[in-house]
């Protein structure tokens, strides 16, 4: 039941990244002698398999990372540097993930301006926003496809035509979205977007950076001539060999798994609101809600306590609690919708997969609600509410 | 991350409720940060004859509470002001770093109602500290 944080690797996948592992293990970078050239020439493969994919007009737009992180680290710094001589801002949101947040942070530390868009009590963000935001300094806007606590789903594509129309490079993090919608760089006219293949059935430790032709972006890592030059280090031809197998599956798939997390979510949902009282969902109710996420806030007990119950159930969820998290503070997203911190504190995140069937949701809602009620009981929060 | 210790007074905590005729109730932390201890002691001649607890908090926080009410029960009140946060986390085989905070809490929670007990009895003791979220 956490899925968000990363899923299992399909055996399809695994059989294809074998193959990497044993007899083609040649360096795509040398040409002279054959393992090497088949490995260049699986590459080229790899990548014309994830340009069509999201539906990249060009093979040579698909860069391969190391993880959703660098992905996202490399757009923000990349962009940001690159275009430092037309200006120093950056528009953002205040619930995107800690790789952009953290990036913008330093970047800020370095003399960049960075607003950090309010959301609503939702998570969204509207296009309004994001255009009232630009300044003649905006080099670059990213805000995230999907949220990865809360699931909201935002307004990409409105926003990409607003960044267009003022001439700002706009970056998104699809990092939770692939796989649970559908993706199309063209149609969401995106000028760059980050992927993560353990968020599909692929392996970790490999993402993907879509990086349009004519977007002016530096590099991250220096060295080689690998990646068109723009990312050196030799190719991790397994992994991105397990990246583009797990990517045609999760778009060959998608009408079928978003059907199917959808059912589990709404069943999850249904079943918690039924079954325990004083709890709330966090993020869109339904329309612009991630279809395989749940996030709730039970009221009086604390997170951490509700995730180590559950796991002594054999259920693995996750929290926005600070405990959890081992900071002082709740999860920013729940506190950027507006949640109380003894609310946020309270916060469970439930996130299903294609592989999540009726009888592990029914599990769950027959365990949750005795869990919250025993936690209840012990709290000095609920002395007289009952 | 957490003990054998930790993981079992978690999972079956000694001394949780309330003691209705108690005549030593303390409260410590804070709901924003986290963490709430609320303690109850029925102490008879200077010694806690009875002592409970409620806490809100991480599982931590749950299982100092269940360690330090099991560790004062049946003490004078002077041997449970001496009780520190470095003897709880000790008997439960030690906490991360970042949940140290909770056996403090503990500690402080058993001096808070012991305090209470001490004003209720005519002395002259200064009231408890505000709680900020700075662990
Ligand atoms: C929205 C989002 N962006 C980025 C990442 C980071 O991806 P990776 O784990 O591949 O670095 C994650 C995953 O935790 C995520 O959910």
């Amino acid at each position: 039941m956490d899925n968000n944080a990363t899923t299992s690797l399909k055996k399809e996948v695994l059989d294809a990244m074998l193959p990497y592992y044993t007899d083609i293990y040649g360096n795509a970078s040398s040409k002279f002698y054959k393992v090497g050239r088949d490995a260049e020439q699986a590459l080229y493969k790899m990548r014309e398999s994830v340009a069509k994919s999201i539906n990249a007009p060009n093979v040579n737009e698909i860069y391969f990372t190391g993880s959703g992180c660098e992905a996202d680290n490399w757009a923000v710094k990349g962009a940001a540097m690159a275009n430092r001589k037309k200006g120093n801002h950056i528009i953002t949101t205040k619930i995107e993930h800690h790789a952009i947040l953290n990036t913008c942070e330093y970047l800020e530390r370095h003399g960049f301006e960075v607003t950090y868009l309010d959301v609503d009590e939702y998570g969204f963000v509207t296009p309004e926003q994001v255009e009232a935001a630009i300044k003649d300094t905006t080099v670059l806007i990213t805000i995230m496809t999907a949220n990865n606590e809360i699931g909201t789903i935002e307004p990409i594509k409105e926003i990409a035509e607003v960044a267009k129309k003022h001439k700002v490079i706009f970056h998104t993090d699809a990092v939770q979205a692939i796989g649970h919608m559908k993706i199309d760089v063209k149609e969401l006219g995106v000028d760059m977007l980050s992927l993560s293949a353990h968020k599909f059935h692929g392996p970790k430790g490999v993402g993907m950076l879509y990086i349009r032709n004519g977007v002016r972006i530096d590099n991250l890592i220096h060295g080689g001539g690998q990646e068109r030059g723009k990312r050196a280090a030799t190719e991790n031809l397994a992994g991105i060999a397990g990246l583009a197998k797990a990517l045609e599956i999760a778009v060959a798939d998608l009408d079928k798994n978003v059907a199917h997390c959808r059912k589990m979510r709404d069943r999850l949902i249904k079943g918690i609101r039924d079954n325990i009282p004083y709890c709330r969902l966090n993020g869109p109710e339904d329309e612009g809600r991630m279809c395989n996420n749940a996030n709730f806030s039970f009221q009086y007990v604390e997170g951490e306590s509700i995730l180590m119950m559950l796991d002594m159930n054999g259920i693995a969820a996750s929290s926005g609690s600070a405990c959890a998290s081992g900071s002082l503070d709740p999860s920013h997203v729940l506190m950027a919708i507006g949640l109380p911190h003894e609310i946020a504190h309270g916060s469970l995140r439930l996130s299903v997969g294609e592989d999540t069937t009726e009888e592990d949701v029914d599990y769950v809602v027959s365990v949750l609600p005795s869990i919250i009620q025993r936690l209840r009981d012990m709290s000095p929060l609920y002395e007289g509410v009952e | 991350m957490y003990s054998e210790k930790v993981m079992e007074h978690f999972a079956n905590p000694r001394n949780v409720g309330e003691i209705p005729d108690a005549n030593a109730v303390g409260q410590v932390g804070n709901a924003k940060c986290g963490d709430i201890m609320k303690m109850y002691m029925k102490i008879e001649d200077n010694v806690i004859k009875d002592v409970k607890f409620k806490t809100f908090g991480c599982g931590a926080a749950i299982a100092t509470s269940s360690m330090a009410t099991e560790m004062v029960k049946g003490k004078t009140v002077d041997e449970a002001l001496k009780l520190t946060n470095k003897a709880v986390m000790e008997a439960l085989d030690g906490l991360p770093k970042e949940k140290i905070h909770c056996s403090v809490l503990a500690e402080e929670a058993i001096q808070s109602a012991i305090n209470d007990y001490r004003r209720r009895s005519g002395e002259d003791v200064p009231e408890d500290k505000e709680y900020t979220c700075e662990h």
